[in-house]
């Protein structure tokens, strides 16, 4: 069994804060759906109205059309994966896992086969009666995935549980999560803040800000067609310039900076008026000491390269002084500019977005 | 040790020692040592003492199991009367209501210490911890004294339910219970505060995911307590009932003040020893009786619910 979930105009209030402010998104059944943000962007929040240990100050919430409103989390058909993963430190790995069947009145012969085979699931059989403290971070994690499987659940509900382990491990795990998920079928709605994690694994993606979710769509359209300036900072790296748009034609039209006038092509809801921003991701930016006419490009000086194995990243800046990135693929015959030369970037047009500069600015003024 | 020397300089270091030695000696163990030792002698006059007739023999802990008398019990319709030493059946007793003190305490303190570790908002939390150390403050006389009287025959609780025309004729709060109903609420509100803080600190030791998680996989409120808040709180609890029985059974003050015609308690008998009969050798003895079989009560009780000591001192 699996469901759908849908938040249909959810605000939560907090005493201080709105921390979810008027968000609707429907999540499919069979989906793994993520919720992608920065920390305190509402995205745990909504977590715990799904799961029901809070309820929202407005709207609803629907797991498989039915409306959840005043059923507690005991009684909803969601099982949660904390991101301390909060496993029952005094039961053993098998009392863990059936827990939630012992719960439901299931006799212990069945309860004890049930855990064996969810064990096998997870692939980690015969652990059944050590302790969580005596499981390495990996085994640990595997075992809540399994304890919360065993309740049956129709909604998985995780809580960037991969966030404690170390960068091989969780990648690891990756590939793992989304096997099981694929495996079972069940909906899977994922909490993180790391791109990389949600990118991979999701059937789609919502990025959230401030409350607010400012795109849904597949991991692909995330990341190439992003929906405004905070998606396009928050997902992956951009060189971004401020500046405005002088014409538009057709979905494309000029930008105009205080380094020169570019072709660009037009993002979501971009028209003559609208406040935007030009940005360009690193992949996309190449080198030409002699650009041809009407090419975008723009005179730089490298100041450094860093070189990360199969890229190297090229540090810049042009002559208004504002930094800008390159990454190039890694090539021993064609290498990157040293740092110091003085050279001209270009980038085609339909890599060239112009983006509207979302009311969640405050990531992007960090740095 | 050396770390001690290392960090605050042997004079420092010394001192300390020395305190705590000076302390566990002068002030624990030879006091007890001599009244350990007494408890083997008899009862003599002044000039007697190490003469001929001093010696050492057991008979003033066998006085517990001297001075018999009929009690009658009802075993459904069947009456049985068996001769049981008076001192003997009282000792029981006092290990009876203290458990039944402690129990008590138990059942009020763990939803009390559960709303503050878990359900009440932190930013009240000092106001109410402080509402409830207040009392502490106050002598352990006083509290028993205001109990007295709000407890007497025609005392402010009697005159209230009155007024309030729930009762007619003025009861009496202490002869409930076979006589010891005044003793357990005086016990009960004494010593509840050992009770609750230990257990309070074993909670918000509690991580709140966990019990999160134990709702989210659908245990309803007694499985939640039964099967994860309970156990983690096993030590603090344990902690909390050792010193509430143990303060329990050796009361004095309580015992004496809130008791009923029908009430004795062990400590009774001591202080009787001590101060009426002037027999301190009997009193000690009997002092030893109630230290080692309240010790003896307290390890079987944890053996059971398997606690260890070490849990304990957490």
């Amino acid at each position: 069994m699996t469901a759908g979930v849908e938040l249909a105009d959810v605000t939560m209030d907090f005493a201080k804060y709105r921390a979810v402010d008027n968000v609707s998104v429907k999540v499919n059944p069979g989906e793994f759906f993520s919720f992608l943000g920065p920390s305190g962007c509402g995205k745990t929040t909504i977590l715990r109205m799904v799961s029901g240990f809070i309820e929202p100050t407005q709207g609803k919430v629907l797991i498989g059309d039915q409306d959840m409103k005043g059923i507690g989390p005991n009684k909803r058909p969601t099982a949660m994966i904390f991101q301390n993963l909060a496993l029952f430190p005094l039961m053993t790995v098998w009392e863990n896992i059936s827990f939630g069947l012992e719960v439901r009145g299931v006799d212990k012969a069945t309860r004890r086969k049930r855990a064996e085979e969810l064990l096998n699931l997870v692939e980690l059989p015969g652990v059944g009666e050590r302790f969580a403290s005596q499981l390495s971070g990996g085994q640990r994690q595997r075992v809540a995935i399994a304890r919360a499987l065993a309740v049956e659940p129709q909604v998985m509900l995780l809580d960037e549980p991969l966030s404690a382990l170390d960068l091989k491990l969780r990648q690891h795990m990756r590939a793992e999560l989304r096997a099981i998920q694929k495996r079972t079928n069940v909906t899977f709605i994922y909490i993180t803040h790391d791109q990389g994690e949600a990118l991979a694994m999701s059937d789609r993606v919502a990025v959230m800000s401030r409350g607010q979710i400012q795109q849904v769509d597949v991991p692909q359209k995330i990341y190439n067609t992003p929906a405004n300036g905070f998606v396009a900072s928050f997902v992956g790296e951009n060189n971004k310039y401020s500046g405005q748009l002088t014409s538009i034609a057709k979905g494309q039209g000029k930008f105009k900076t205080d380094v020169g006038e570019f072709a660009v092509t037009l993002g979501e809801g971009v028209n003559q008026d609208s406040k935007c921003r030009l940005y360009v991701r690193p992949e996309h930016v190449d080198f030409s000491a002699k650009p041809k006419a009407g090419e975008n490009a723009i005179p730089v000086t490298v100041e450094s390269v860093s070189f990360e194995g199969n890229f190297a990243t090229v540090h810049m800046r042009d002559k208004q002084g504002h930094k800008l990135a390159a990454e190039v693929r890694n090539d021993p015959l064609n290498p990157p500019p040293q740092a110091g030369t003085s050279t001209n970037i270009t980038f085609d047009q339909d890599k060239a977005l112009a983006l509207l500069d979302s009311e969640a600015v405050a990531y992007e003024e960090k740095d | 040790m050396s770390e001690l020397f290392r960090r605050y300089g042997s004079g420092l270091t010394y001192t300390a020692i020395a305190l705590t030695a000076f302390w566990l000696l002068v002030l624990v163990i030879f006091p007890y040592a001599g009244l350990f030792e007494q408890s083997f002698r008899p009862y003599l006059p002044v000039t007697e003492i190490n003469g001929p007739n001093d010696h050492y023999y057991i008979d003033n802990y066998l006085k517990l199991f001297s001075n018999s008398q009929d009690m009658t019990f009802g075993i459904g319709s069947l009456d049985v009367t068996i001769p049981i030493p008076i001192h003997l059946w009282v000792f029981f007793i006092t290990i009876v209501y203290s458990s039944l003190a402690t129990l008590i305490v138990f059942a009020i303190c763990y939803p009390i210490a559960y709303c503050l570790a878990k359900v009440l908002k932190p930013s009240l939390l000092p106001t109410y911890l402080l509402l409830l150390v207040i009392p502490l403050w106050v002598s352990e006389l006083m509290r028993s004294f205001s109990w007295y009287i709000i407890l007497s025959l025609k005392g402010p609780l009697t005159i209230v339910l009155q007024t309030l025309g729930i009762i007619t004729d003025p009861i009496h709060w202490t002869w409930g219970m076979n006589g010891y109903s005044g003793i357990m609420v005086g016990l009960v509100y004494t010593y509840i505060l050992f009770m609750l803080f230990p257990m309070y600190n074993a909670m918000t030791s509690l991580d709140s995911n966990q019990i999160e998680a134990a709702e989210d996989l659908g245990a309803g409120i007694f499985r939640k307590h039964w099967r994860v808040i309970l156990p983690h709180c096993k030590p603090g609890i344990a902690s909390g009932c050792v010193t509430v029985f143990m303060l329990s059974a050796s009361s004095l003050l309580v015992p004496n003040l809130l008791a009923s015609p029908k009430s004795r308690w062990f400590t009774e008998v001591i202080q009787q020893w001590m101060f009426e009969t002037h027999d301190w050798n009997a009193g000690a003895a009997y002092a030893f009786i109630l230290l080692f079989t309240c010790t003896l009560f307290v390890t079987v009780m944890m053996r059971v619910f398997k606690v260890g000591f070490a849990d304990i001192a957490k």
